[in-house]
């Protein structure tokens, strides 16, 4: 700790655009910020880094106005503020792109960008020619290729996304708060927000950047701000900072392996996949796979290449339209989501949030709610749930004060984990994951890889989607490249991949081979 | 592409076609009796309330679904209480006038404070008005009435809310009636060609000729039409300027407002409007508050026609108002809808009514084609949709 603050000392003497000291919050049960610090300089990209749960977003929520700060000081140059609403941060310089893309899906982009700041006219009508104008200059300055006019639910995730930021920009605020904005860009848009960045830090703005990325965080930050569990830990300049020892610095502990090493055999054919399509565009085509028992296979694939789509219609989510599915040397048909289950398929979707957790109930109801069959009928054996629940968040290793913890107060990779242990209660023999540690920290990966492994150790047939190259790379025994929803070509450890030079490119290539 | 764009326009206006098609069917129905100059007074009058509380109703339900479950209990309230003032105390029109919408201003107030900052959800909020105010009005009426009905509302107070401007003997041809309407119609194709100029000048898409044509000539046809008949039938009643001046008033704050677009935008996305800077609260407060006085204004609109205050006065109004907003495709769920849907909705419901009521079908059965009714615009609003997607 003490060449940390010595560091601090030789940063103090340049002014701070912001600074953030002792910030303190404390939730029922848990304290959230306990002497949070930040120091952002003007003109910097100041990264702010710890596993989910050690309180980057609600320190960054104390700043906006979102939740209001139990102690601590934060001043904008010099002079103390507090800000009791994102309205009050907005209009004294400080903008936000939040983790969740929140805008009106039903409204058309420009009024999603001037939202709650109208342009009128003198008669006090809302200037919609104005609107336009405006926004056409903003997106014609940042370079982003969108009609204003358009209904913004009718656009991809990403480009949402980057209208977001737009919106951000167009506050001309002095501070700049980007909450993992990368999580669904692509490649080139996420060059194209390194270019606004590089932009308006040289016009002297301060940008707060959330990310996981740590490659993203080493090539654009100047300093770097590590926190664990509410409380800052130290403030580096990027430039003496190592992947490791960023990792080091987040989880407290030294991080060798990325992996947990594989045990699993590969056992019998398991699920027999041929010719297998989905039922209405845009979906997956003429899939022919085979899954064994006690094997993780791995979907790579760029966004739109229909991963998510094979998973959703293997499991009966969305209507398949032809093709033969056998299990264990049966044919089977998941016509609904019922029966899937009944066939001994669990799927984890994609969007935790949004299909995977119950928010507003308790994590007993969202254990048992899956298997909620096997708890007796008519009415339900409280005990066993207690019991199952109680064995399920050992198992998983879910931190929470209480099995009757709302879910949605938990960390990702834990609800992450409690949605695993539902499904485990329905004792699947074939288990579809679509990126299981999506916006999950680093330790909690490691244990989620440690489950898919254990998983596949007692013979369950594991499908796993990700986007991350590196854990297919790691944990996988074969891998289905997807490719503008045809399969390109499949890939094996130890033949394709595993340590192998050229093994990340020849993806990639199978990967771009129908686009 | 042609096609494409008819089969949208349609779409885009089958309740309209819908409302069009049904009158035609009862004009056959009643031998055109449905076509005569009363029919449209009669139209216009019963259906008042519906439009009044329907553009509040619209508000609450843009701004999430929320619905107002006290206005039709509310409605009997200040109904009682309007019958008090004027009939048993004798208070001046005006006073009364002023302390109905001072007690419905004070309603809205308690009601948005109670749903907007002590987030009590509003269809628990409003189903105590429900509860409370026809059982508060009923007592006031046994309490200054033998009959339990106060009866009759000074002429003063009748003439502004259910009498007839530059009256006529029925069947004398109306002309400040018939040049209103000429007004009016002659309003509605300057403004569109004003407004299709002021967009192609500054280079923005415009309708063609042709279709503005169109479209601002059927809307000025429409008012001549009812205006030609209103003028054989004594005149335009003082309802229809009220009806009239609220839907205006209405649809030029949804339209053309920042509060307007504030509530598509709450009912949208309450998260994004809020992360954004909108109050979202004052705009929540702002739909009860509205909602309440559109209710004073449409009980006194109510009693004057009756010309009496009783205790059954204004039973079932919250559910025509939310009928109308539903059928004119108002999302139930909020973030959609507008208000000439919503006059559409009421004015389809309305001429139902009518026809039934003209064909004497028995009163049952006009609840349960009622509710047919509003059950089939629901599933084809979603059938259409999903057939959008």
């Amino acid at each position: 700790m003490c060449n940390m603050s010595e560091q601090q000392e030789t940063r103090a003497r340049e002014p701070y655009l912001l600074e953030m000291l002792d910030i303190e919050k404390q939730f029922p049960g848990v304290k959230a910020l306990d002497h949070a610090r930040l120091q952002l300089r003007a003109g910097t990209v100041h990264a702010l880094m710890g596993e989910n749960g050690a309180g980057k977003s609600t320190l960054m929520k104390c700043l906006f106005g979102i939740y209001t700060r139990d102690g601590g000081t934060i001043t904008m140059n010099g002079e103390p503020v507090t800000f009791t609403s994102p309205r009050d941060a907005l209009d004294n310089g400080v903008a936000m792109v939040h983790q969740e893309l929140n805008q009106v899906l039903r409204r058309n982009v420009m009024e999603n960008v001037w939202l709650g700041r109208f342009p009128t006219t003198k008669l006090g009508t809302v200037d919609t020619r104005k609107m336009y104008a405006d926004t056409k200059a903003v997106f014609e300055r940042l370079e982003i290729d969108v009609d204003p006019k358009q209904i913004i639910g009718e656009l991809s995730v990403s480009k949402r996304q980057m209208v977001e930021i737009a919106k951000a920009v167009s506050y001309n605020a002095k501070i700049l708060v980007l909450d993992e904005p990368t999580s669904s860009l692509t490649e080139d848009e996420v060059e194209h927000l390194f270019r606004i960045m590089h932009r308006l830090t040289s016009e002297g703005v301060g940008i707060i950047y959330i990310s996981h990325k740590m490659d993203e965080i080493l090539r654009i930050s100047n300093d770097v701000t590590i926190m664990r569990d509410g409380q800052w830990i130290a403030t580096k300049s990027a430039e003496t900072l190592t992947k490791e020892e960023i990792i080091r610095l987040m989880v407290g502990r030294e991080m060798t392996n990325q992996f947990p090493p594989k045990n699993n055999q590969i056992g019998d054919v398991l699920l027999d996949v041929r010719n297998f399509s989905g039922m209405y565009e845009p979906t997956c085509h003429d899939v022919s796979f085979q899954l064994h028992k006690g094997e993780v296979l791995g979907v790579a694939g760029l966004v739109g290449s229909r991963r998510t789509e094979l998973l959703n219609s293997l499991f009966g989510y969305f209507t398949s339209g032809g093709g033969e599915v056998t299990m264990n040397g049966k044919p089977i048909r998941n016509v609904t989501t019922d029966e899937a289950r009944k066939n001994g398929f669990a799927l984890i979707t994609e969007e935790r949030r949004a299909t995977g957790i119950f928010g507003e109930n308790t994590i007993l109801f969202n254990t048992i709610i899956a298997n909620v069959d096997a708890y007796g009928k008519p009415l339900l054996n409280a005990r066993k749930m207690d019991r199952d629940t109680d064995e399920q968040i050992a198992a998983m290793k879910v931190k929470t004060p209480s099995k009757k913890t709302l879910i949605k107060s938990l960390s990702g990779g834990n609800q992450q984990k409690v949605i695993i242990g539902r499904w485990l209660l329905t004792n699947p023999d074939v288990l579809l994951m679509d990126e299981p540690t999506r916006g999950i920290d680093v330790g909690a990966k490691y244990e989620i890889y440690q489950l898919i492994l254990n998983l596949a150790s007692q013979g369950k047939g594991v499908m796993m989607v990700s986007s991350e190259m590196p854990e297919l790379l790691g944990i996988c025994d074969r891998i289905l490249v997807m490719s503008n929803g045809h399969l390109a070509g499949i890939v094996e450890r130890g033949k394709d991949f595993g340590n192998i030079p050229g093994e990340q490119e020849k993806i990639m290539e199978l990967a771009a081979k129908y686009v | 592409m042609k096609n494409k764009s008819v089969s949208a326009a349609l779409k885009k206006n089958a309740m309209l076609i819908v409302l069009v098609l049904v009158y035609l069917f009862f004009l056959i129905l009643t031998k055109g009796g449905i076509f005569s100059p009363s029919s449209f007074t009669e139209l216009i009058n019963q259906n008042a309330y519906v439009y009044i509380l329907g553009a509040g109703m619209l508000m609450c339900m843009l701004t999430g679904g929320n619905i107002d479950l006290s206005c039709g209990a509310f409605v009997c309230l200040l109904g009682a209480l309007g019958g008090v003032f004027m009939i048993v105390q004798g208070m001046s029109t005006g006073l009364s006038i002023l302390l109905l919408l001072l007690i419905g201003i004070g309603y809205g107030v308690g009601l948005g404070f109670l749903i907007a900052y002590v987030h009590i959800p509003p269809w628990i909020a409003t189903l105590a008005g429900y509860l409370a105010f026809r059982g508060l009005g009923t007592s006031i009426l046994s309490a200054n009435s033998v009959t339990g009905s106060l009866a009759p509302f000074p002429t003063d107070f009748q003439s502004i809310f259910y009498g007839r401007i530059f009256p006529t003997e029925k069947g004398v041809f109306n002309w400040p009636c018939f040049l209103l309407g000429l007004l009016a119609a002659a309003a509605v194709v300057g403004l569109t060609f004003r407004n299709r100029q002021v967009r192609l000048k500054k280079g923005y898409e415009a309708d063609s000729v042709a279709s503005a044509a169109g479209k601002s000539g059927l809307g000025a046809a429409a008012i001549l039409l009812v205006t030609a008949r209103l003028a054989m039938d004594g005149g335009i009643p003082t309802t229809l300027l009220w009806v009239a001046g609220i839907i205006l008033i209405y649809s030029f704050i949804t339209s053309k407002t920042t509060i307007g677009r504030h509530f598509y935008i709450v009912g949208g996305n309450m998260e994004a409007a809020r992360l954004s800077g909108v109050n979202t609260r004052r705009v929540m407060f702002v739909a009860y508050l509205n909602m309440a006085v559109l209710t004073a204004i449409a009980t006194m609109t109510v009693v004057a026609r009756s010309q009496s205050a009783y205790a059954d006065v204004g039973k079932n109004f919250e559910m025509d108002a939310i009928s109308a907003c539903v059928v004119g495709g108002v999302s139930a769920s909020g973030g959609a809808g507008t208000v000439l849907g919503m006059v559409i909705g009421a004015t389809l419901i309305g001429v139902i009514n009518l026809g039934m009521s003209l064909i004497s079908l028995d009163a049952n059965y006009q609840r349960v084609i009622k509710g047919l009714v509003l059950l089939a615009a629901v599933v084809f609003d979603i059938l259409s949709k999903k057939r959008g997607k």
